[in-house]
């Protein structure tokens, strides 16, 4: 039987096409990551020089190389200002990295950690910590939130995969803001009628850096490290996902476990996060939009370049509240809403962010 | 009705050397409760192209889902190359047979390069992600598809006609020698729809791949498929040459509808002219 | 369109309703006609009663307990002095409030979720009961040291609360309309502003002293406690204007939901009804909110319980209502009788309703699916 067959010539030989777009889109994407890169050391400087009481850049540098000096900059410098740094760094990361596989997985520009409740599970846990064990410190909080944001995701998880259809974004979604809701109102009940509680959660339930030492940063970092392997590995699998789950399996993803890691990954990273510095809204929900503008869809670049635009946007948000309460200081978690909340209504007006 | 389909033995396309590649085994597919397919069994050939045509919701397309194993069978099993399919790892799997559904989803922004590229992901690892032969094997599917020229172009915002042709190129860029498709035609105008069988019948004529495609165009469907699988409420009802499946009896009997079958005057296959609907 | 906009916008239809509500009648009487299905007649009718039950028990429960025909002949007008005044002066308007407030929210939810597409899209995650709460905290906490807090404290909790609602609600229409409102961007844009006044509410607890962030945790909360016919009353009058006005409105809704092409197709003026229905459901919020606090997840849980009783493709507007205000009355009455120490309404409806959705969730994927 004869097909008949107007084949087209071939518009070029192989191998040869010249795509000058293309090249030009890597090169905002490398020049994107470099600036990022840029920007972490400026705000890691900035972090370390400016505060209650604003350092030469010439005093943190000395402070920094020689560590045979005592002088009392030395000692603000690496006993207050470098862990709380460090701190800010990894947990920007976290959240920025969390917040883009979040949406990747879910495939909702909505997407952030809090929604799998993370955050319900940490506070309910840090409630219980403060009202029926007194815990009244950060240091104290740690294990409890984090282990609070595990057992909260894992409660979810449960819950929207209940039942043969399995957990699909929308199941997740509502699992997660219900049994949220419902945490929630376990905390309200217990600070509803217990003042001293109320006293010592809110000032964990606004998110903050400041009072955070070395041994809270050391306590989160394996977590925090196994979250982003895993979130990197997961990043080439989320490329596949964005073509619906079909396609995904065509070309050979298996999806369940793709699926298993992203979820692992966002647990750990958000619930350390969560567990270190109180919850912070907001960041894990607009660093993955933001970035999204110059390296496209590309999870590749997406993974790595919103850990290091969270850690850049947390540390500045840090700064900022050091400065514009002098002398006391806002909290990082409201700086960020504050700063935050403009710039993402301003990105979501822009109508082509408004998608994945 | 004629519901005797195993007695029919496969035809294999003339280019063939007969080797079974993919094969149902009293598949039995259900959603839930809601069983679709039943006891159904088909043997595809090395170097065939095969269509499934059949009236809506006769469950073509979740055979053809469960044949590129994206379902479980309730039942019975899909063999590739002699082993089950559901058994062999699925990046295994991935580099034997491409599937496109039928509306597949690009996220905003993914050029068509992108696209195609990502079809290499069944032959990269983390050790090779990139080798020079993922770049010849891209360059060539966005050549031999004609894309070359739209490459930089974001997916979203191709016309139909160009974006199926994109799809089709990432999986030539697959690289399998097996390729489902389902419905490649849907939403698009004739000469377009045209356009993407010509680009399908050369992946079979000149690279020499096997095709199953599933297709609702019963002329279209004739004159490019060597083989037709007719199905009606989940069962095989006929398959062999668009000669021996398209009659006005199997027409009557699978599609409820009163037509006269004649030559095409281009290709010479046979070619359906509706009367009127049957009602029983 | 992109798969993004598919995930979020097929939620409301295929998700939670997908059970087909039964065959549709018409009603034909002269010159008017309707068409209604049955389940989404009995629903409403059925939650009405349920409403008028509970409500004539929460009247007679408290201190000093008075049954159920009592309490039905003293609303007749007979009855004791001493009956009458503890149900029509003391429990009545706590009640009515609950009712008010639990309708209003239950439309409202309904209203942003069907037009947002969104199962998601409650007043307590667009902001504006996170407005209402500022206005409020900012009335309790800062009233004696700054001037806008004077302002504000001067105005009563009430109010402060009311302008703080209407103010979240006008900025989130106001950033969200560009040549109309996109369901969608209304979502995304709700989400900032809610960010935004929780860490103001935040950050102001934090500066309070811890009596005065005590009082205003309470009100956070949402609470019936001591209402008075003050309350009531300016509750009610709105809302007889509301709910007419909210249920004229969603007669539109079944239209703008198949999208906004379709919807200009079928005669509808875009921008204009997507203006009124976000409007109206902004002020159902407000005006409930100012009257008993945020009581949150009534109009996030009340929607989806209706779809589910009611079935259709999406929330019915009455039944979601008077769910809602079964949904208040039934918590605020465990909070005065079941529990051992009164606690405010608010944390009872998310613990009766957060429950009760899950369960429906997970039966209702073992089901369908």
């Amino acid at each position: 039987m004869s097909v008949p067959s107007v084949t087209r010539a071939p518009a070029a030989t192989p191998g040869t096409p010249v795509r000058p777009q293309r090249t030009a889109r890597t090169r905002r994407r490398v020049l994107g990551l470099v600036a990022l890169l840029v920007l972490v050391v400026v705000a890691c400087a900035a972090s370390v020089a400016i505060g209650t009481r604003p350092l030469g850049l010439g005093t943190v540098w000395t402070a920094l190389t020689d560590r045979s000096l005592r002088t009392e900059e030395a000692v603000i410098i690496w006993d207050l200002r470098v862990p709380r740094t460090a701190l800010g760094l990894m947990v920007g990361a976290s959240l920025g990295v969390a917040g883009a596989l979040m949406q990747g997985h879910t495939r909702n520009p909505l997407g952030d950690p809090g929604l799998l409740g993370v955050t319900a599970g940490a506070s309910f846990a840090v409630v219980l910590a403060i009202a029926l064990l007194g815990v009244t410190t950060p240091s104290g909080y740690v294990w409890f939130a984090f282990a609070g944001a595990l057992a909260g995701t894992v409660a979810v998880y449960v819950l929207g995969a209940a039942g043969r259809g399995g957990a699909t974004p929308v199941t997740l979604a509502l699992a997660g803001s219900t049994l949220s809701a419902l945490l929630y109102a376990l905390v309200r009940a217990v600070l509803v009628s217990d003042t001293d509680s109320l006293d010592a959660f809110r000032f964990w339930v606004v998110g903050a850096l400041a009072g955070r030492g070395a041994d809270i940063a050391w306590q989160v970092l394996p977590f925090i490290v196994a979250g982003l392997v895993l979130a990197l590995l997961n990043a080439p699998a989320l490329d596949l996902l964005g073509m619906g789950e079909d396609v995904a399996r065509g070309l050979g993803q298996r999806v369940w476990l793709a699926r298993t890691v992203g979820l692992v990954a966002i647990t750990l990273l958000a619930g350390a996060a969560t567990a270190a510095c109180g919850p912070i809204a907001f960041l894990g929900l607009v660093v993955p939009h933001a970035v999204r503008t110059f390296t496209g869809p590309a999870h590749r670049w997406l993974v790595p370049c919103s850990a290091l635009a969270g850690a850049v946007l947390l540390l500045t948000a840090d700064v900022v509240g050091r400065v514009i309460a002098r002398p006391g200081e806002v909290q990082v978690g409201i700086v960020l809403a504050l700063l935050g909340g403009p710039f993402f209504i301003a990105l979501v007006r822009r109508r082509k962010t408004t998608t994945l | 009705m004629t519901t005797s389909t195993p007695a029919a033995p496969p035809l294999t396309a003339p280019t063939s050397d007969g080797r079974v590649r993919l094969a149902a085994e009293g598949l039995r597919l259900a959603y839930d409760d809601r069983v679709v397919v039943d006891g159904l069994d088909l043997t595809l050939t090395d170097g065939s192209f095969t269509a499934i045509v059949g009236p809506n919701g006769c469950g073509k397309s979740t055979l053809l889902r469960a044949l590129g194993r994206l379902m479980r069978p309730a039942a019975g099993q899909v063999l590739l190359d002699g082993r089950a399919i559901q058994k062999t790892p699925t990046r295994d799997v991935a580099r034997v047979l491409g599937l496109l559904p039928q509306t597949p989803i690009a996220p905003a922004g993914l050029t068509v390069a992108d696209l195609v590229t990502r079809g290499r992901h069944p032959h990269q690892s983390w050790l090779r992600q990139w080798s020079a032969e993922d770049e010849a094997v891209v360059a060539e599917a966005l050549t031999w598809t004609d894309m070359t020229d739209l490459a930089d172009r974001p997916v979203d915002e191709l016309s139909g006609g160009q974006r199926q042709r994109a799809w089709i190129s990432m999986a030539l860029a697959q690289g399998t020698d097996l390729i489902l498709l389902d419905e490649p035609t849907t939403y698009l105008d004739l000469s377009h729809q045209i356009d993407v069988l010509e680009l399908v019948a050369r992946l079979h004529a000149e690279r020499g791949r096997t095709v199953v495609v599933v297709l609702h165009d019963l002329n279209l469907a004739a004159r490019y498929a060597h083989r037709l699988v007719a199905m009606r409420d989940g069962v095989l009802v006929a398959s062999g040459t668009p000669h021996e499946v398209l009659t006005e009896q199997l027409l009557a009997d699978v599609f409820d509808l009163e037509a006269r079958v004649v030559p095409d005057p281009v290709a010479g296959t046979p070619m359906v002219v509706p009367v009127r609907r049957l009602h029983r | 369109m992109t798969a993004t906009a598919d995930t979020i916008r097929e939620t409301v239809p295929p998700e939670p309703g997908g059970r087909p509500a039964g065959r549709a009648v018409a009603l034909r009487i002269g010159p008017a006609s309707a068409r209604f299905r049955w389940r989404s007649v009995v629903v409403p009718v059925v939650a009405l009663v349920v409403v008028v039950l509970l409500g004539a028990v929460a009247l007679g429960r408290g201190d000093y307990p008075i049954g159920v025909t009592d309490v039905l002949r003293t609303l007749a007008g007979a009855g004791e002095q001493s009956q009458r005044f503890i149900v029509l002066e003391l429990r009545a308007p706590r009640v009515v409030v609950g009712v008010l407030v639990g309708l209003a929210l239950g439309v409202a939810g309904a209203l942003f979720q069907t037009f947002a597409r969104n199962p998601l899209a409650s007043p307590d995650i667009l902001g504006i009961t996170s407005g209402a709460s500022v206005g409020a905290v900012v009335a309790i906490v800062v009233s004696g040291t700054s001037s806008a807090g004077a302002v504000l404290g001067g105005l009563g909790v009430p109010l402060a609360a009311l302008a703080g609602a209407l103010g979240a609600g006008l900025l989130l229409f106001l950033l969200a309309f560009r040549s109309g409102v996109d369901g969608y961007r209304l979502v995304l844009v709700g989400v900032a502003v809610s960010s935004i006044a929780l860490a103001v509410v935040d950050w102001l607890l934090t500066r309070a002293a811890i009596y005065d962030a005590a009082a205003a945790y309470v009100w956070i909360v949402g609470s019936l406690n001591a209402r008075t016919w003050d309350q009531a009353v300016p509750l009610a009058l709105a809302l007889a204007v509301l709910v007419p006005l909210a249920l004229a409105a969603g007669r539109v809704l079944g239209v703008l939901q198949f999208g906004d092409d379709t919807a200009r197709g079928l005669g509808v003026r875009l921008s204009a009804a997507q203006a009124a229905v976000v409007l109206v459901a902004v002020v159902l919020v407000a005006a409930a909110v100012s009257a008993a606090g945020p009581i949150t997840f009534v109009a996030l849980v009340v929607p989806q319980i209706a779809v589910r009783l009611a079935g259709g493709s999406r929330p019915p507007l009455l039944a979601s209502g008077l769910i809602g205000a079964a949904l208040v009355v039934v918590a605020d009455l465990l909070t005065r009788t079941v529990l051992p120490q009164a606690l405010p309404v608010g944390i009872l409806t998310a613990t009766v309703g957060a429950p009760y959705l899950l369960w429906l969730l997970v039966r209702g994927r073992r089901t369908t699916a």
